[in-house]
């Protein structure tokens, strides 16, 4: 490198550019990170196979596949826009990552948008692998699209709000855990492979406000039943929604 | 518009709890060129460095870099700035050119991604993951980070810290190359020889103060002077050999035989020493000249060894 290499010429790259190449490379360590994928893929993967050919849960009248594919959807959601999004986030935080960013010309704001596009992008690949597997396996949807893609969204950020919310105020190895362990729990018990009513009825009322039942039973109101547009799933997750986001945009810490 | 200082901080005061990190500190960087702040770990270097980064809001006193306000002009100011952490700020999965091509990015004139990896001699990291890196290549990877935007100012936090030798050697290069390219560094360390080396000007730092800045010429000269020694026969006539020195030098038989001569000790000084021994026929032995260091400097302000 001659003489004047370094002569300044500072300058932000526009806005667009920016954003772009951020969710890009957002995407990339997602998925190439072997327990993301785990995580988002080969677990949902798995369940939506095995709960499909095997009768281990009674899963009510009509197709095991018709009442598993869509909360199979929702548990994909929650794993990128919760479990994965708040470990990986986390993990930045703790190395600098985050921080080093800030310094950069990329504006917080935008950051985020990055990291929400990089969600997205991962869904849509998710949804598309999953639904070429339950077609496989003889699913049968109705519905609304429509309304599927407003369940998936509102999803996505109620789930969004809760996972910022944790890789922002937790250590990183606490976030690990909690997030890997809230998965669980809501997989179980969360109306994802396992009908809600085969939990007592007091529970079913209490579990029936969580995000992830919310989730799985608008998706299978509408793609089970036919349902055109389940309002109560969809305000319970617009209540989620508000109040993860809010608290993140809140107490989130950078360092 | 161009500011005289990149770099004007006034009567900082950073308090974390009831610790106060930095406690009333003046520091001036002037445009194009390398101001080393020196001090031991816990002086208050990387608070002060990262307030001027807008990473810290001042519990009082003024800061401006390149004119701007870091905190309210953040986002004026981050185009304009490089910075380089003292660790992390990289995806662990990343690969360093990966990084560094993103950094570049997010810019709009950005260095040659390529040459800047051969420079830095990155080229060896290939498809290696951050996390998997050498202490030396993260380092040398942050500093890449750092310039790849081609700021007009940078801020280097414990640049070399780790390096093997050759690595630090290179990395001084660079800090060389910067400059005479018109760009102000600003760097943290707590090696006397890298800010005797680099800096133009030296900010020393204890608990959170300025205790002296200048070049390192200056702070060299200002504290205690050098020092000649030399071994000859015992009871040599020192008030003669004083009369042929200049004013304000000191001379002294401080074990019999042992001499010592302190002052500013030049080659001028040297040649009258030898030549008075030579009239007096005296044959000296072990001769040596001790150059006065920024460490004895800071070992005089505080009281204490820097690397302690």
């Amino acid at each position: 490198m001659s003489a004047g290499t370094y002569t300044p010429r500072p300058g932000a790259a526009p806005l667009g550019r920016m954003i772009t190449a951020q969710t890009a490379l957002e995407t990339r360590m997602l998925l190439r990170n072997g327990e993301q994928l785990l995580l988002t893929v080969i677990i949902p993967t798995l369940l939506l196979v095995l709960f499909s050919a095997v009768d281990i849960v009674d899963t009510g009248a009509g197709e095991s596949v018709d009442f598993l594919t869509p909360g199979i959807l929702a548990l994909a959601v929650m794993s990128t826009a919760f479990t994965g999004q708040a470990i990986a986030t986390g993990f930045e935080r703790r190395y600098g990552v985050l921080k080093r960013l800030g310094a950069s010309p990329l504006p917080r704001w935008a950051l985020m948008t990055a990291k929400t596009l990089a969600v997205l992008v991962t869904e849509v690949l998710q949804v598309v692998l999953l639904t070429v597997i339950a077609f496989a396996l003889g699913w049968s949807p109705h519905g609304n699209p429509f309304a599927v893609m407003l369940l998936l969204l509102l999803g996505t950020a109620a789930f969004s709000g809760l996972g910022l919310l944790m890789a922002g105020t937790l250590k990183a190895e606490a976030t690990l855990a909690a997030a890997n362990l809230v998965f669980l729990l809501l997989l179980v018990g969360g109306g994802v492979v396992v009908p809600l009513d085969k939990f007592p009825d007091a529970a079913q009322s209490v579990l029936g406000l969580l995000p992830i039942a919310a989730l799985s039973d608008g998706l299978r109101e509408v793609l089970q039943h036919g349902a055109s547009m389940p309002w109560g799933d969809l305000g319970i997750l617009a209540v989620w929604a508000v109040l993860g986001l809010g608290a993140a945009a809140k107490f989130f810490r950078w360092e | 518009m161009k500011s005289e200082s990149a770099v004007q901080v006034r009567g900082l005061v950073k308090r974390y709890g009831p610790k106060t990190a930095v406690d009333g500190l003046d520091l001036c960087v002037r445009t194009g060129t390398v101001t080393a702040v020196l001090g031991p770990n816990g002086a208050g270097k990387t608070t002060t460095v990262e307030t001027c980064e807008g990473y810290r809001r001042p519990d009082a006193g003024t800061v401006r870099v390149l004119g701007l306000d870091p905190v309210a002009d953040a986002e004026k100011l981050r185009p304009r700035i490089g910075v380089m952490l003292q660790s992390g700020g990289v995806y662990s999965g990343a690969r360093a050119d990966e990084m560094l091509r993103h950094m570049a990015k997010l810019h709009a004139h950005p260095l040659d991604v390529d040459a800047l990896i051969e420079r830095l001699g990155l080229g060896s990291c290939g498809r290696t993951a951050y996390r998997r890196l050498s202490g030396g290549q993260q380092q040398r990877l942050a500093l890449a980070m750092a310039v790849v935007g081609r700021p007009e100012l940078v801020f280097l936090d414990e640049p070399t810290a780790g390096l093997d030798p050759q690595a630090r050697r290179s990395t001084w290069d660079l800090v060389r190359e910067l400059r005479s390219d018109g760009v102000s560094v600003v760097l943290t360390t707590h090696f006397m020889d890298e800010a005797e080396e680099l800096a133009d000007d030296v900010a020393v730092i204890d608990a959170g103060k300025v205790i002296a800045q200048g070049s390192p010429e200056t702070l060299c000269r200002g504290g205690a002077e050098n020092t000649l020694r030399f071994t000859g026969p015992p009871g040599l006539d020192i008030g003669s050999l004083l009369k042929a020195l200049p004013d304000g030098t000191e001379a002294a038989e401080i074990l019999p035989g042992a001499y010592r001569i302190s002052g500013d000790v030049n080659p001028e000084l040297l040649a009258t020493v030898t030549s008075w021994c030579a009239q007096h026929g005296v044959m000296p032995s072990g001769i040596s000249v001790e150059r006065h260091t920024l460490e004895d400097v800071f070992l005089e302000l505080t009281g204490k060894e820097l690397r302690a």
